[in-house]
């Protein structure tokens, strides 16, 4: 993935500096609860819903079930249209052919669809390295790249950004890329459209390349499609003579009748509209020449991970996300600590569990990713192909303190324990010991009982993380199975609800 | 019909008073309760935090435990979603790993007869008015496996509605989580703590004497932020309103 956020700190830590930000946090929590509220009334409109959910779920699982088949048929069929198909292994792969094919054009600028691949693989800092500039033509990720900033949500890039901060960004650094910002601009909507649309036009009717990702690729026909909102993406698609477009194996669908699933559940669950205003779909290229739209189309097909991840029994349901970002507007966690804790391109729940497996869990920060949910739920609710996250976050969990066997660049691995959870190991094996021996349990409880006056408030240690923000619940006099031994055990009867005689009836667990 | 009391090693160990709530209206309603005195864990923090294999052992003592009664009630949302959702899980995990199907068929026969209190008042003992008395304003909070894995959905409310002196009102975000997530609690701390705050600012607004939620785990979360922010709610276990009457009333 992109080298923008190599070196992350752990999510832990980035968070901490997230959740005291007062302005992301506000800006967050407008953004995320306007659009969860949105969505909710918009996928309460659809009356089989969740038939289209799971309808959703098993064409991704056909689809990637038979990957392999499909893709072949794709790239009969893109290049049947005339299209030329290109197979990326990983990133630095896909950025050289990308950079091959702009160069091989003669230019050295792009117009760029908002693509979350291109992110993924850091196709613009590559570019640039290469001497190209790409020009980003959505509004939020213009946003980003004016504020040398980084995208913090899949389909609001900016949305870490409010109003006022974006009129200065644009005030400050539109001059240097292109048309500066007009006097006196103010922070108002439609002035800020205004500004931008001015900016970009030039540099649409100027592109002669344009770049893109794709939301669907159809295999029976060899189509694209692009789901967007403001109209700039189809201009890039359409405007230039050459068009690249960088998409991962997984956004496969067999048909085109597939297609009538996700066009309902795509734009309900992102931007929370029945119908997206641009769907924009494409069958390899138009050669006559009065015809419109690019005469070359190029198709580079990336993996990067993908495979690997679908090796993974249960990790590999990530792999059916239509990047709608429903996960991420539902997220608690999200919403405090903001999408570049996440240290990666996509962030919010879905990123959890998609960066460790696209990257593998050996960093910090990718380590850290499956702990950064209170496994609440929410978003596997609104996903609409039912990805159960909160399983594979817990699955990969079990990967990084137990390790295991894993697929990396297509061979068979076997992990070590990620290091760091040497104490908590313990802990949970000590935790697992006693539970095994109710005696044990019971004598913890005692002394916890008899030695509660001299708790501490707070906690030293890890203890800490508890008792900065929160205060020790009091221990009682005597836990509940000492009481019930008490009242319903010894000497029988002393209460309702007599344990009867029961084998269970007794304590059967010193040391055992 | 023979009734095991689940109590969870949370409320065995912190909350006896919900145990000894649990005992008092089942006892009322002519639920005859036992406690199996071996009862300990069942393994929910182990699986959670990525052991599995840890928690195996315990899902494995839970079964043998509690397997020969014909009902197991437990006053936690998680803990029975770990039995109801995830004990499945780990069978399949294990069958996965060729460890064939003796983990999943030990676990089996406690899987469908595991409940949540609210869940087995409604729905088996059939009662929605238990016979209590409490005369404060409360406000209800869903925690996230009780309201997700368990879809208890209306039941504890309508419960709560029927307590005869209760005023219930509505808490805002009511569905949002209260941020303890077991250890995510501690491995994620100040995330944690903020999405704790923020429920105990929801909660604050309401002006109710009491937040009540169905699971002490997230009550312990949330009410040790309360005292923290010197916010003067109290949080109760819904066993505890339901077992209060007028003869012998909470506290």
């Amino acid at each position: 993935m992109s080298g923008t956020f190599i070196g992350m700190p752990a999510f832990p830590e980035a968070a901490r500096e997230a959740v005291g930000n007062r302005t992301l946090r506000r800006n967050l929590r407008h953004a995320t609860h306007t659009i969860r509220a949105k969505r909710a009334k918009a996928v309460a409109e659809v009356s089989d819903w969740a038939a289209l959910r799971e309808a959703g779920r098993q064409i991704k699982d056909h689809t990637l079930r038979h990957l392999d088949r499909y893709l072949v048929q794709l790239e009969e069929s893109v290049t049947a249209a005339g299209g030329t198909v290109h197979w990326a292994a990983d990133a630095v792969e896909a950025n050289r052919i990308v950079a091959e094919l702009v160069k091989a054009t003669g230019e050295s600028e792009v117009v760029k669809v908002k693509s979350m691949a291109t992110q993924e693989i850091g196709l613009n800092e590559a570019l640039e390295a290469e001497g190209i500039r790409a020009y980003e033509t959505d509004l939020a990720e213009l946003i980003v790249q004016l504020g040398k900033d980084r995208p913090s949500h899949i389909l609001v890039p900016a949305i870490h950004r409010n109003r006022g901060e974006i009129r200065d960004i644009f005030r400050s650094e539109m001059g240097a890329w292109g048309r500066p910002a007009p006097e006196g601009l103010t922070d108002t909507p439609a002035e800020l459209a205004e500004a931008a649309r001015l900016h970009l036009r030039e540099k649409f009717l100027r592109a002669r390349v344009g770049i893109s990702g794709a939301n669907f690729m159809v295999a029976e026909t060899g189509t694209l499609v692009v789901v967007e909102s403001e109209g700039n993406g189809r201009m890039c698609l359409t405007l230039p003579e050459t068009l690249i477009s960088v998409v991962g194996i997984e956004k496969l669908v067999p048909t085109w009748r597939d297609l009538e699933v996700f066009l309902q559940t795509l734009p309900r669950s992102s931007t929370a509209e029945r119908m997206n205003p641009y769907t924009s779909m494409w069958t390899g290229t138009t050669d006559a020449e009065t015809a419109d739209g690019p005469r070359t189309f190029h198709l580079v097909l990336l993996d990067n991970g993908r495979t690997d991840t679908l090796a993974d029994q249960v990790g590999r349901q990530a792999l059916r996300c239509i990047r709608c970002s429903a996960c991420l507007n539902v997220c608690p966690v999200y919403e405090r600590a903001g999408g570049h804790a996440y240290g990666s391109v996509y962030p919010g729940p879905i990123g959890a569990i998609l960066s460790p497996q696209l990257r593998g869990t050996q960093s910090e920060i990718d380590a850290s990713l499956p702990y950064a949910s209170s496994l609440c739920g929410a978003c596997y609710e609104v996903c609409p192909v039912a990805i159960d996250i909160p399983e594979v976050l817990v699955h990969l969990r079990e990967r990084v303190v137990q390790g295991g066997p894993v697929t990396r660049a297509g061979n068979k691995v076997v992990l070590k324990p990620a290091k760091g959870h040497a104490a908590e190991r313990a802990a949970m094996r000590a935790a697992r010991w006693a539970f095994g021996h109710p005696g044990a349990l019971r004598t913890g409880q005692r002394i916890a009982s008899r030695s509660r006056r001299f708790h501490p408030r707070t906690l030293p240690g890890p203890g800490r993380a508890w008792s900065a923000s929160r205060d020790l619940p009091p221990v009682p006099a005597e836990p509940f199975r000492d009481w019930w031994q008490r009242t319903h055990v010894t000497g029988r009867g002393a209460g309702a609800g007599s344990a009867g005689d029961q084998a269970s009836g007794h304590d059967q667990g010193d040391g055992k | 019909m023979r009734v095991a009391l689940f109590l969870t090693c949370i409320n065995d160990t912190l909350y006896p008073d919900t145990g000894r709530a649990v005992v008092k209206l089942l006892t009322r309603l002519g639920v005859e309760v036992d406690f199996p005195l071996t009862q300990t864990c069942c393994g929910q923090a182990h699986y959670n935090t990525g052991y599995r294999h840890e928690a195996e052992p315990l899902a494995v003592k839970f079964s043998d435990v509690f397997r020969e009664y014909e009902a197991i009630v437990t006053p936690s949302g998680s803990c029975g979603a770990m039995v109801r959702e995830l004990y499945p899980r780990l069978g399949e995990r294990a069958r996965a790993e060729g460890r064939g199907d003796v983990l999943a068929a030990t676990l089996a026969p406690v899987v469908p007869k595991t409940y949540e209190l609210t869940e087995f008042l409604v729905d088996v003992v059939g009662v929605t008015d238990v016979g209590a008395y409490y005369p404060h304003t409360v406000t209800y909070h869903p925690t996230c496996h009780g309201l997700r894995s368990l879809g208890l959905g209306d039941r504890p409310r309508r419960l709560l509605q029927a307590v005869k002196g209760l005023e219930l009102v509505d808490l805002p975000g009511a569905e949002e989580c209260c941020g303890f997530g077991g250890t995510f609690a501690l491995k994620n701390s100040d995330v944690s703590a903020a999405m704790g705050a923020d429920k105990v600012r929801n909660a604050e607004s309401t002006e109710a004497e009491v937040l009540c939620a169905a699971d002490n785990s997230c009550l312990m979360h949330i009410g040790g932020t309360m005292t923290r922010l010197g916010v003067g709610m109290r949080p109760v276990h819904i066993a505890e309103i339901l077992a209060s009457t007028e003869e012998e009333p909470l506290v």
